[in-house]
C-alpha cells in the first residue's frame, strides 16, 4: 500500500534537482572545458591581432587585451545558455521530464534546480577568465573588490542567459531549436561594443545598433571594472540590464514550465 | 472508492488531438485491486494515450476516470500519489548511476531522508541491480534500464502500477525476468498493474484480464482463456518436406477441413475434433506416404482473437505461447508495432 510520505520541501526539491544538474555538469568534462576554452582562444587571438585598435584616437589608454577581457565572460555566458537549454530539452525529449512530472515536484523547484548546473559552470568559468586575464598582464582597475563585483555581474549575466536557454527549451521541447538560437545570440555579441568603444564605431547603423543593444551595456559594465575603476553609470546599466534579463527570462521560463508540466 | 472498490474505473474516456482522429474513442473499463490488466493493441491503437490520461499527464477530451478512487482531472495530485509509472522507453539520465536515480526519485516523492538510502538499496536488490548500482546508467543494457525504471516506479510503494510496453526491445531472458517481478508485485503484494503491450505472449502470460484496443476502441475484453475459447479449435500448420507434394498434402488434409496455404508452401487446417485429432492427421499423412518438414499445432491465440475482432493480425506478432512446436520451427519475429 502507498507509503505515507512527508512531502519534500521546496528547498529539498531544488536541492535534489540541483544536485543532479551539478553532477551532470561536472561529469561531462568535454561540455565544461571546450565551451570555456573557445572564448579564451578568441581572447588570445583578438587581444594581440587587433591591438592596433588602441592607436585609434579616443581609444581608452589601456591595452587591447584589457579592453576585450569582458568579451570571454559574455561568450562563456552564451555557451552556458545553450548548454542549459539543451540539457532541459533533452529531458523533455527523453521523457525524463514526464518522470519528474509524476512526482510532487513544483515547477519553480525544477527550474531553479536545473539552472543550478549553469550557475556552477558560470562561477567556474568566470573565475578562470579573470585569472587568465590577470595572468596575461591585465590589471583590474577597480581592485580586489572590483574583481569580486565583476564575478557577481558575470554570473548574473550567465544566469539570465541560462534562463533564456531554458525558456526556449521549455517552449519548443527541442534541443535542435535551442542549438539554432546560438548563432542568433552570437550575432548580438558582434553587434555590440565588444570590439570597439561605441563612440569610435565609424559605421553609423552599427553604432546605433550597438547603442540599442543591451549586450553593449552588459559588456561595458564588466569592462568598466577592468579598465576604468568604479564607474557608477556603467555598473548601474550593466547590473540593471543583467537583472532585467534574469527577471524576464526566469519569469517567462517559470510560466513556460508550468505549461510544460501539464498535470491535471 | 468509486466503481465498487475498483482500482481503475474508466467511463467513456475520449482523447482527441488537433488535426487528428480520436486517439481514444469512448473506452470503458474497470480494473480490480490486485489485478493485472493487459491492454493489448498495435501501434497507434490508443494504448499510450490512455496511460497518459490515467496517469494525469494528459487531460481527457471527455469522459471520466478514477484511479485509486481519485478523479484523474479533479484530483490529479492524489492520483499521482497512488500510482507508479514506467512509461514507454525507460526515461533515465545516462550520466547518473542507478542509485542516484533512486535517491532523486525518493527525495522528490517525499520519502523521509533517514530512509531514502535504505529504500534505494531495497529496490536495487529487488530488481537485481545491486552490483550495477554505482555505474552510470548510460552503460546499462536495455533490460537493466527497464528494471531500474520499474524500481523508480516503486519508490513510494504505490498501490497501482502503470507499465507502458515495459518489455519492448528486450531479449527473452530480460523479458521473462521482468514478467516474474510484475507477477510477484500483483500476486504477493496485491498491487494493481495496468500493462500495455504489443506482445501477445506478454498479455497471455501475465494478464488476469486483457482488453484489446484498436483504433481507440476496446474491441474485446475478458480473461485470455475466455477470449481464446471464443475462437474455437486449434489448427495444425504443415510444412511439406518437398514443395512438390503440397497439393497431395492439401488433398489429404481436406478430410479435416479446408486447408489454407501460407508462406513457404505451408498448409494450415483447423482440427474440428480438437487436438485429439492430431494423431489421426499424422496417420493420414503417413498412410499416404507424404513427408513433412514440420508440424505445428496452434492453440487459439490472442492473435486469432485480434484477427477475429479486427479482421487483421497484430503485425509481426505471429508466434504465441499457445503454439506448441512439435518439430523444427523456423524463428520468426515477435515484435509488433508500437501502440
Amino acid at each position: 500500500m502507498a507509503e505515507v510520505t512527508s512531502g519534500a520541501s521546496l528547498l529539498e526539491q531544488v536541492g535534489a534537482v540541483g544536485r543532479r544538474a551539478v553532477t551532470r555538469t561536472l561529469r561531462q568534462r568535454a561540455l565544461l572545458i571546450f565551451p570555456m576554452l573557445f572564448p579564451l582562444i578568441l581572447f588570445a587571438i583578438n587581444g594581440s591581432a587587433l591591438s592596433a585598435a588602441t592607436r585609434i584616437p579616443g581609444f581608452p589608454p589601456v591595452s587591447y587585451r584589457a579592453f576585450v577581457l569582458a568579451v570571454p565572460f559574455m561568450q562563456g555566458a552564451l555557451f552556458i545558455a545553450v548548454t542549459a537549454g539543451i540539457d532541459l530539452a533533452r529531458d523533455i525529449e527523453s521523457g525524463f521530464f514526464n518522470r519528474l512530472a509524476l512526482t510532487p515536484l513544483r515547477g519553480s523547484a525544477l527550474l531553479a534546480g536545473q539552472l543550478a548546473g549553469a550557475l556552477v559552470v558560470a562561477c567556474l568559468q568566470s573565475v578562470v577568465y579573470l585569472l587568465v586575464g590577470i595572468a596575461t598582464g591585465v590589471g583590474i582597475a577597480s581592485g580586489v573588490g572590483g574583481a569580486f563585483v565583476l564575478l557577481v555581474l558575470s554570473i548574473l549575466i550567465a544566469f539570465g542567459l541560462a534562463g533564456v536557454g531554458a525558456l526556449i527549451a521549455l517552449r519548443t521541447g527541442s534541443g535542435e531549436a535551442v542549438q539554432a538560437i546560438f548563432p542568433m545570440l552570437f550575432v548580438t555579441l558582434f553587434l555590440s561594443s565588444a570590439s570597439l568603444p561605441r563612440p569610435l564605431i565609424q559605421v553609423r547603423w552599427f553604432r546605433e545598433v550597438a547603442t540599442y543593444n543591451p549586450v553593449s551595456y552588459l559588456i561595458e559594465g564588466i569592462r568598466s571594472l577592468v579598465i576604468t575603476g568604479w564607474d557608477a553609470r556603467a555598473l548601474a546599466m550593466g547590473f540593471g540590464f543583467a537583472l532585467a534579463l534574469a527577471i524576464l527570462s526566469l519569469g517567462f521560463a517559470n510560466a513556460a514550465i508550468k505549461n510544460r508540466l501539464v498535470r491535471t | 472508492m468509486s466503481g465498487g472498490g475498483a482500482a481503475i474505473v474508466v467511463e467513456q474516456l475520449v482523447r482527441e488531438f488537433r488535426k487528428g482522429p480520436r486517439a481514444v474513442d469512448g473506452i470503458d473499463l474497470t480494473v480490480s485491486p490486485g489485478e493485472i490488466y493487459g491492454f493489448l493493441g498495435p501501434n497507434g491503437a490508443g494504448k499510450s494515450t490512455t496511460v497518459l490520461m490515467l496517469t494525469t499527464l494528459l487531460p481527457p477530451t471527455s469522459g471520466r476516470a478514477t484511479v485509486g478512487g481519485f478523479d484523474i482531472v479533479r484530483e490529479g495530485a492524489n492520483v499521482r500519489a497512488s500510482i507508479g509509472a514506467a512509461l514507454q522507453e525507460a526515461a533515465l539520465d545516462p550520466i547518473l548511476n542507478g542509485r542516484e536515480h533512486l535517491l532523486l526519485q525518493a527525495t522528490l516523492q517525499g520519502i523521509p531522508k533517514a530512509t531514502r538510502s535504505r529504500r534505494a538499496q531495497e529496490l536495487l536488490e529487488r530488481v537485481g541491480l545491486t552490483e550495477a548500482a554505482d555505474r552510470r546508467v548510460g552503460g546499462y543494457s536495455g533490460g537493466m534500464k527497464r528494471r531500474l525504471d520499474l524500481a523508480l516506479a516503486l519508490v513510494h510503494s504505490p498501490r497501482i502500477l502503470f507499465l507502458d510496453e515495459p518489455t519492448t526491445g528486450l531479449d527473452l531472458q530480460s523479458r521473462t525476468a521482468l514478467w516474474a517481478e510484475v507477477a510477484r508485485l500483483a500476486h504477493d503484494e496485491g498491487m494493481t498493474v495496468f500493462l500495455t503491450t504489443q506482445y501477445l505472449e506478454e498479455a497471455d502470460t501475465l494478464a488476469d484480464r486483457v482488453g484489446i484496443i484498436d483504433h481507440g476502441k476496446i474491441v474485446a475484453e475478458d480473461t485470455p482463456a475466455n477470449l481464446k475459447a471464443q475462437i474455437g479449435n486449434p489448427s495444425v500448420e504443415v510444412l511439406p518436406a518437398d514443395l512438390g507434394s503440397g497439393d497431395a498434402i492439401a488433398e489429404a488434409l481436406t478430410r479435416f477441413g479446408t486447408p489454407i496455404r501460407g508462406g513457404r508452401g505451408s498448409l494450415t487446417v483447423q482440427l474440428p475434433g480438437g487436438e485429439a485429432q492430431l494423431a489421426e492427421l499424422v496417420r493420414v499423412l503417413d498412410a499416404a506416404g507424404l513427408h513433412v518438414a514440420s508440424l505445428h499445432l496452434h492453440q487459439p491465440s490472442l492473435d486469432d482473437v485480434f484477427l477475429a475482432k479486427t479482421g487483421r493480425k497484430l503485425e509481426g506478432a505471429a508466434d504465441d505461447l499457445g503454439d506448441e512446436p512439435l518439430a523444427e520451427k523456423p524463428a520468426r519475429g515477435r515484435r509488433g508495432r508500437r501502440g
